[in-house]
């Protein structure tokens, strides 16, 4: 019986236009497009230099300003107010002042992170500067990036797009689509029907893992093919994850879909939910940071657990002891919301 | 008049009683507003630390004593050797690993810090914070050869946010995308929603003039987006701190303008979509994904590639959320942000223009 109705499924995806297109132009376009945005580096700060002392070592200075990569060089301003001036128009990110000696860097933080980057290179530069043996005190201090030599943002954040898509397509697709039928009328044939409830609801999400699974490998091979970026650890456990994650939003979209009876309420609850999921799971911040009550969240975050463990795979090259504990957590957590799917899913309406 | 009062009043109704989507519009600012104020930071904290050395001497535990005392890391365990720290490190249970080498003590060197490099900003945060709080302690110390004295000539002034709050930087990008939001999506899919129902025919052959019509349609949005607009600036003021540094006039001044470019979009995308279903399509995909994307609301449009820059240069709410950046957090004068509030208005202008031309009185 599980075939005719994954028959069914599969041809209704396929004789809608739109299902079509957003299923693979979709990921495409995300992969293609997304890393390139998704880039919270710090680079070209511009820099204001107010130099009033005119010494040779200050001229040195605003060479080695000029000559890092980190920042773009914008003009010599005669007093404090006039680079004030380009700062308030956002024409430039940082004012060195430098005057009987004494430097005074004024960094415009509404950026936090760009500020302070920025402000903590700028003074390094001048301390290395104006005393020569800290630098070398500092040049001691050996630093050893792991995992993501190249600092490149695209590693960090394509493991995070894997998860945003399977959220889409094994979340938000079958639960409108089960809104769907319930909104056409359609689904009271299916209630009329000896199908079990397990067995329709296993037929409807079981067309969105496959699609996931090979919008997975596509996204794999776009990675290595316009990136370069390749998964460091085992293939096998990132799909595990991705499975895993997409059992959990199949389940979620699926209670969504059980309590809400138009498209447009199953679109806002879903997409409420998702979002406060997807910031609070340090795909793009680190939890960490976050305070305490916040951080508490994150235990029962399965976005979390994914989150950290796709990341120990697919950047640091994890094993599976590495991430047993995620995946752990991520078992509990989508069986859990298995459960009450199925649970509260009703025949009768 | 009249009648035309009558029609907002059926408008608000119409907005009034749907309690969901009263429940999102108020309910979506305050959470966005809470989550981006309180959980979503950049800050650098409880950075889980390894130590790694091999015998603990005085050097060693006072450099080690100044890592724990700072607010941003935290001393998780210490083990003898480099490779268990990598170890800790990929299975993410620690994030920055400090190896000490055999002679810190005597030779003041051989510090070595190995980071997880997956998150490059915060890498790169985490090593300068790590090395400034170990050369201080280095240099504490009698043998030190530099001195503090450095540190006395340099002086270092984080301009408009000194604590380094992020709402800061987000409260102006969560008003840009709400207000778009409201006012273009929900306008545009609430006159469609007549012509999907059919009632929009009903109001044409009403004696009310069809421009009337979509005045009035658009008039309770308006006041609605204001509401939202009060209530974003009234919790960024009490609930998160964030100082209105600017003059409120022009901040409500550019705010207008910018709900009324939002309008005209709404009314251009309800003038092209047929059914419901198409017009949240078109501003979910066509307004709000480039807005969150490539407006610099998350991401810094400077950092992007330069087509995407091009293409960041036609979207609106990039204009806006800048001139607020300005208005509200820096608290320049109106002339510095002339450039955003010129290129605002000429977009409200040809939009509105668009969009008249382009509306039909005939279904």
């Amino acid at each position: 019986m599980i075939k005719y109705l994954l028959q069914k499924e599969f041809l209704q995806i396929r004789r809608n236009s739109f299902m079509p297109k957003i299923i693979f132009i979709f990921p495409i376009m995300v992969m293609c497009v997304m890393p390139w945005v998704m880039n919270q580096e710090v680079k070209n700060i511009r820099v204001d230099v107010v130099d009033m002392d005119r010494t040779t070592q200050s001229q040195q200075l605003v060479h080695q300003i000029e000559a890092s990569n980190y920042f773009i060089f914008d003009g010599q301003k005669a007093t404090y107010q006039d680079a004030m001036k380009d700062i308030e128009t956002s024409q430039v990110d940082i004012i060195l002042e430098i005057r009987d000696g004494q430097f005074l860097i004024a960094a415009n933080s509404v950026n936090g992170t760009k500020g302070s980057i920025g402000s903590a290179y700028l003074s390094q530069i001048v301390t290395a500067n104006v005393i020569p043996t800290v630098s070398a005190i500092q040049s001691k201090v050996n630093t050893l990036l792991l995992y993501n030599k190249g600092q490149n943002y695209k590693v960090f954040m394509i493991p995070a797009l894997m998860g945003i898509l399977m959220m889409m397509l094994c979340g938000f697709l079958p639960a409108l689509n089960i809104v769907g039928e319930k909104e056409k009328g359609t689904i009271e044939q299916i209630n009329v029907t000896p199908v079990s409830k397990w067995l329709f609801i296993l037929a409807k999400l079981i067309p969105y893992w496959i699609i996931g699974l090979v919008v997975l490998t596509l996204c794999l091979v776009l990675s290595w093919l316009v990136y370069g970026i390749t998964c460091q650890g085992p293939l096998w456990l990132v799909y595990l994850l991705a499975i895993l994650i997409a059992l959990f939003f199949s389940s979620f979209g699926l209670i969504v879909s059980n309590y809400s009876n138009t498209m447009q309420q199953a679109m806002l609850v879903m997409w409420f939910f998702v979002v406060c999921l997807m910031l609070l799971s340090g795909l793009f911040t680190p939890v960490r940071s976050m305070p305490h009550w916040a951080y508490l969240t994150t235990y029962i975050n399965p976005m979390h657990y994914f989150a950290d463990a796709i990341r120990t795979v697919f950047v640091r090259g994890g094993t599976f002891q590495a991430i047993s504990h995620q995946v752990l957590a991520l078992a509990i957590i989508a069986s859990f919301m298995g459960v009450w799917a199925v649970q509260s899913y009703k025949k009768n309406s | 008049m009249k009648q035309f009062i009558s029609f907002v009043i059926k408008e608000t109704k119409h907005i009034l009683r749907d309690k969901r989507t009263m429940l999102i519009l108020f309910g979506m600012p305050i959470v966005l507003m809470l989550l981006f104020g309180f959980a979503i930071t950049n800050d650098v904290k409880n950075v889980r630390t390894v130590v790694v050395t091999s015998q603990m001497d005085h050097a060693t535990q006072q450099a080690i004593d100044r890592l724990a005392a700072s607010e941003y890391f935290t001393i998780t365990t210490t083990v003898p050797t480099p490779k268990e720290a990598e170890r800790l490190i990929r299975s993410q249970k620690a994030d920055l690993a400090v190896v000490f080498g055999q002679d810190f003590a005597s030779k003041h060197s051989g510090v070595q810090l190995i980071v997880d490099g997956s998150d490059p900003n915060m890498a790169q945060q985490w090593t300068l914070y790590a090395q400034q709080t170990i050369t201080s302690a280095r240099s504490d110390m009698p043998l030190g050869s530099a001195k503090n004295s450095q540190l006395s000539a340099l002086n270092t002034k984080l301009l408009y946010n000194p604590q380094m709050k992020s709402a800061y930087n987000f409260v102006p990008a969560i008003m840009g995308m709400l207000l778009l939001l409201i006012c273009a999506m929900m306008t545009s899919v609430s006159i469609v929603r007549e012509k999907e129902r059919g009632t929009m025919e009903v109001l044409l052959v009403s004696p009310v003039r069809p421009l009337m019509i979509i005045v009035a349609k658009v008039v309770p949005y308006l006041l609605l987006a204001l509401l939202i607009l009060v209530v974003i600036l009234l919790m960024s003021a009490t609930v998160l701190d964030v100082p209105l540094q600017g003059s409120v006039g022009w901040i409500l001044a550019v705010s207008l303008i910018y709900i009324l470019l939002a309008l005209s979009l709404g009314l251009l995308i309800s003038n092209i979509a047929q059914t419901q279903f198409v017009a949240l399509l078109v501003s979910a995909m066509v307004l709000l994904l480039p807005t969150v994307m490539l407006s610099g609301m998350l991401f810094p449009v400077e950092s992007m590639p330069t087509v995407l820059q091009w293409i960041s240069a036609i979207i609106p709410p990039r204009y806006y959320i800048q001139a607020m950046r300005k208005l509200m957090i820096m608290g320049v004068g109106i002339q510095e942000v002339w450039h955003e509030v010129a290129v605002l208005i000429g977009m409200t202008v040809l939009l509105l223009v668009v969009s008249l031309k382009k509306f039909k009185t005939r279904l």
